[in-house]
């Protein structure tokens, strides 16, 4: 009964997929009910802590706690000393939830205390003595790339070179993507431009600061309530860390106020864990935002070459980038997944992305939605932009030209499948909006961005009860409606009401193992295994029904909600809906169930098209975002209005990362703007409101063609803003973010 | 800590007299409040004047207008005739924060956490407020644009407070305003800001001016040579060039995370220009 490729039809007529139904969690939300990270509390709780370093890089001589622990209402008082051996795979996060031998950033940890009161526990972090020999940082990446530069880790040793080189440096690895005679393309085009931009870490900017509650037991066995993006993910690691078994963790997701990719690692949670196992109480750690900004993951700062050949009738003969992102103080930036993504969006016969992942002195960098693609396609689109001005070419057009389609090759190597760009181009071109008039200051910006998607290991239970009700429980915390999609999809394959189905994230011990929600994944790979799910339970429906009957089950069909005689041959019997059943289920077998555990493949792969207009202000460098369209397919919208929000999102994410947002350091490799007041995400009343132009190109790997949504939206933003930005001020725009100082430089005025 | 809320200036003037430790008056608490939170901010004890009740009201006589301590910038909006004589003031006390925090924020308190960006201090120095003082010694009446010495420091001496603003009678042909720039449009501190106040004869030509700066020095600055940039002249365009120039000149300010000092001087003296093109409309009764 599971879905198979290219055997289920992906034309049908829905019901409720496709429609706008009331959102199952806004209810809670709106009035207080939903329960969030730091709403969870326990009987003899205590709040836990964290002392964090006041320097960017120094090396931790010694820690005295006594004092601290001296302190009245304390119970515990934790160090890196607390977290003994671990795995490999998990050793990162160990040193980056608590420095050991060097503070690594301003912000790491080094200490926890967890006490009866607050006032209490900050008391006794006052008194923690940390002894530091503060040593030379670098938090810039191109800086941090030379070979004068302090070296952050002497084990370090560049990856990925012809040779592995004997001195060690800040460079953890390099990456080469690519087909075809890159100098040779370049050779045979009318024009090349090449330049080099640079833009600054983001951070997600949830609204909800990481928070959880820890109680282990003293019979070994644990829990943990916390707001993730992936509480499976939370189990593995702190279980690891921790030197637990696995399953003697169980792990609950709280409702979430926004992840964007922040929140599938860990921070504070082993720390709670490791306070709760100290002081046999329950522990509650709470991030301020200063603490969110300084000591989670960000995303990484870059420095990106590109050089690009294109003739006058705007075929691109070659294109070559060199991408350099560093990640914070541990390897693992998201320069592959950038590297890959640069060209995505072209059918290229010769393509060269050379990455290098970089670390400094900064917070380990964690996934920020479409992880490290936005700042690539903003370098390649702003020279394809510029190469069309030039050459006084149409910017659709060209795109349209060049547009990777079905079956061409993948400037990162494989072929694609069924894919949707030129769907959003053309969608783009018709759109009034791409006609529209431009007055004195204002200009106009395009940028196409293109995101892998993902699928993944996913595990889902769908219980009938006994009134003809669902009861449907995923494993990935829904950051952005999935509750809503997934549920609807089951209702549309059960053939009953979407409000039958109540959608749950169930907790660690209550499903098998679920990736986190990330890569775009949920949508499409719960919903599959929901749609799974209930063709399972459809199956021994069928089963109950074919009993009821006395005929054979292959005699017994489903459709619209209801067991029925596949031909009059079957005999005369009045259709068993899924409540007759379902009433009927203790005397015919028991309760009815169905099940899903796969690894989701054929996630297909999504692209987006953004329109936007902007006008400067030349007196003050002043960018006002004026109009905004977005363009992407979605495969098959399961809930459009969870749709649009999610290209909204992108797009206003996108919009603070290009104009305002950055981590600014001091001289000293302190964060100068650790709160929302100088970290400036937009306010509501920045922004125009995003038209959202749903195009629907079928998944073929998905049974209703969907596609995710969640990330491709971030990725064409910086490049169209910046490009629309050029157009208004006469000038090429390089860096980012575009703020009035640094675009009023550019127009000659300071 | 120790928290009191006296209903009487004298009672608090006493409590402030013999207070020990650090004390904080909490006005809106939009600043002590979140000092305290983040940490930066530990006082032994805190005089709540928001039982004061001539403090919470905005009394009005032939004189002008006497703001009480704890006015709300919200409460300053509603009041017609205030708005009406001192546009530029109530405006820039609306630009404070959130819709939430005006409904708290007091320009009393603005002026006393002393931040060279505070936006409603340049307008009320442009608009000639002065502050009423009260302390063990009695009152006295000190002009804004003298309180502040330095970020976070004024001259109030021990037991002494802010009681009300006052601000002048409004001579004829006069108006004011206040901008500032921000890079977002709401819920963020100035990065420089200018308020003006022009006083016009009835031919148009300014026969007195006031301007003054925010966030470009370490205090809000009166700058009297800008000032004069405008008198005398029907504020066109050279008038306004003039102004903008010597606003420019007068700017000493220092590269942070909010902007460079380049920046700030450039702007200072845009802002200066399109704040008196307002203020210049007002005398003339156009807006």
């Amino acid at each position: 009964m599971n879905f198979q490729p290219g055997k289920d039809t992906l034309k049908r007529n829905f019901k409720t997929v496709g429609t706008r139904t009331p959102r199952p969690d806004g209810l809670d939300k709106i009035t207080g009910r939903a329960q969030f990270g730091a709403d969870m509390t326990a009987p003899g709780m205590l709040w836990g802590l964290i002392l964090r370093s006041p320097h960017a890089h120094a090396r931790i001589r010694k820690i005295d706690t006594s004092k601290a622990e001296a302190v009245n209402g304390v119970h515990a008082v934790v160090t890196a000393a607390d977290f003994g051996p671990c795995p490999d795979g998990v050793l990162d996060v160990r040193e980056n939830i608590m420095a050991r031998e060097k503070a690594l950033y301003d912000g790491h940890a080094v200490a926890a205390v967890a006490a009866t009161s607050r006032a209490a526990a900050k008391q006794a972090l006052k008194l923690i003595k940390v002894d530091y020999e503060v040593l030379p940082h670098v938090t810039d990446v191109d800086e941090a790339m030379k070979p004068s530069a302090p070296v952050i880790n002497n084990k370090l040793f560049t990856k990925g070179l012809d040779k592995t080189p004997r001195k060690p440096s800040n460079v953890a690895e390099r990456f080469e993507f690519g087909h075809g005679d890159v100098e040779a393309g370049l050779k045979q085009a009318d024009l090349v431009i090449e330049r080099t931009f640079k833009t600054e870490a983001t951070h997600q900017g949830y609204i909800e600061p990481h928070a959880c509650l820890a109680s282990m037991g003293s019979d070994g066995k644990g829990d943990i309530w916390c707001c993730t993006q992936g509480h499976f993910m939370v189990r593995q690691v702190c279980s690891a860390l921790l030197g637990m078994d696995a399953s003697a963790l169980r792990v609950t997701a709280s409702e979430i106020g926004g992840g964007f990719g922040g929140k599938t690692t860990v921070f504070i949670e082993p720390v709670a864990l490791a306070l709760s196992l100290k002081s046999n109480r329950p522990v509650k750690v709470v991030m301020s935002r200063s603490e969110v900004l300084r000591a989670s993951g960000p995303t990484s700062s870059t420095s990106i070459d590109i050089k690009i050949g294109m003739n006058k009738d705007g075929t691109i003969t070659a294109g070559d980038a060199t991408l350099r992102y560093q990640g914070g103080a541990f390897p693992g930036s998201a320069v592959p997944y950038g590297a890959m993504a640069a060209f995505a969006c072209y059918d290229l016969k010769a393509v060269r992305a050379v990455g290098y992942d970089v670390i400094a002195n900064r917070p380990k960098q964690a996934a920020y939605r479409a992880p490290g693609a936005p700042m690539a396609a903003y370098a390649v689109e702003s020279v394809v932009d510029e190469l069309c001005k030039e050459l006084d070419l149409d910017p659709l057009d060209v795109r349209l030209k060049n547009a990777s389609s079905d079956g061409s090759k993948a400037s990162y190597g494989p072929n694609f499948d069924v894919i949707g760009l030129r769907a959003t181009l053309e969608a783009a071109r018709a759109h009034p909006h791409y006609k529209a008039k431009l007055g004195r200051n204002q200009g106009r910006g395009v940028a196409c961005g293109f995101w892998f998607n993902f699928g993944g290991e996913t595990s889902v239970s769908l219980n009938v009860s006994a009134d003809g009700t669902i009861g449907l429980s995923v494993g990935t915390p829904d950051i952005g409606g999935s509750r809503a999609s997934i549920g609807n999809m089951a209702a549309e394959e059960l053939g009953v009401p979407h409000d039958k189905v109540r959608c749950i994230i169930a907790d660690t011990a209550s499903l098998g193992y679920n990736d986190v929600t990330d890569g775009s994944r949920v949508t499409f790979a719960s919903g599959l295994a929901a749609i799974n799910a209930a063709r399972d339970a459809i199956g021994k429906m069928c089963e109950r029904a074919a009993g009821i009957w006395g005929i054979p089950v292959e005699a017994v069909t489903w459709e619209d909600g209801a067991a029925r005689p596949s031909s009059p041959n079957a005999g005369k019997h009045e259709p068993l809906t899924l409540a007759d059943i379902a009433a009927q289920a203790g005397a015919t077998g028991g309760p009815i169930s169905g099940h899903c555990e796969i690894n989701a493949e054929g996630a297909g792969v999504s692209f987006a098209t953004h329109l936007v207009d902007t006008e400067v202000d030349p007196e003050t460098g002043y960018v006002k975002v004026l109009r905004y369209t977005v363009f992407q397919d979605a495969g098959k919208a399961v809930h459009p209005s969870y749709v649009e929000g999610q290209f909204q999102g992108g797009a206003v994410q996108g919009i603070g990362w290009a104009l305002n947002e950055e981590y600014i350091y001091g001289k000293d490799g302190t964060l100068q703007n650790a709160g929302f007041l100088d970290y400036r995400i937009p306010v509501a009343s920045d922004l125009p409101m995003i038209d959202a132009v749903i195009v629907e190109v079928p998944n073929p790997g998905h049974p209703y063609g969907v596609r995710g949504v969640g990330e491709t939206s971030i990725v064409p933003p910086l490049a169209a803003i910046s490009n629309s930005v050029s157009d208004a001020a006469g000038v090429r725009m390089t860096q980012l973010p575009m703020s009035p100082p640094r675009v009023l430089k550019a127009l000659g005025r300071i | 800590m120790q928290y009191h809320a006296p209903a009487t200036v004298k009672d608090a003037v006493k409590l402030l007299a013999g207070s020990k430790g650090s004390t904080q008056i909490l006005a809106g608490g939009t600043d002590l409040l979140v000092r305290m939170r983040s940490g930066f901010s530990e006082p032994d004890t805190i005089i709540d004047i928001k039982r004061i009740s001539p403090m919470c009201k905005i009394a009005r006589d032939g004189k002008g207008f006497a703001i009480g301590a704890a006015v709300s910038s919200a409460e300053m909006s509603e009041n017609a005739a205030l708005a009406k004589a001192w546009p530029g003031v109530v405006e820039s006390a609306a630009l404070i924060g959130s819709t939430q925090v005006q409904g708290r924020a007091t320009i009393a308190g603005n002026l006393c956490n002393a931040s060279p960006a505070a936006d409603s201090v340049p307008a009320m120095v442009a608009a000639g407020a002065k502050a009423v003082i009260r302390g063990p010694k009695g009152k006295r009446k000190v002009a804004v644009e003298k309180i502040c010495k330095g970020p976070g420091q004024t001259i109030l001496k021990k037991g002494e407070l802010i009681e009300a603003i006052v601000l002048p009678a409004k001579p004829a042909r006069t108006g004011d305003a206040y901008l500032r720039f921000i890079p977002r449009t709401e819920m963020d501190i100035a990065v420089a800001g200018a308020g003006i106040c022009v006083t016009l004869d009835a031919k148009g030509v300014c026969t007195a001016a006031r301007v003054s700066l925010g966030a470009i020095a370490p205090t809000v600055l009166l700058v009297s040579r800008a000032a004069k940039a405008l008198i005398g002249t029907r504020i066109d365009d050279e008038a306004l060039d003039a102004l903008a120039a010597a606003c420019s000149a007068a700017a000493r300010p220092i590269d942070d995370k909010r902007g460079t000092k380049e920046f700030r001087i450039h702007v200072a003296g845009v802002l200066a220009r399109r704040a008196a093109i307002i203020a210049r409309d007002r005398a003339l009764g156009k807006s």
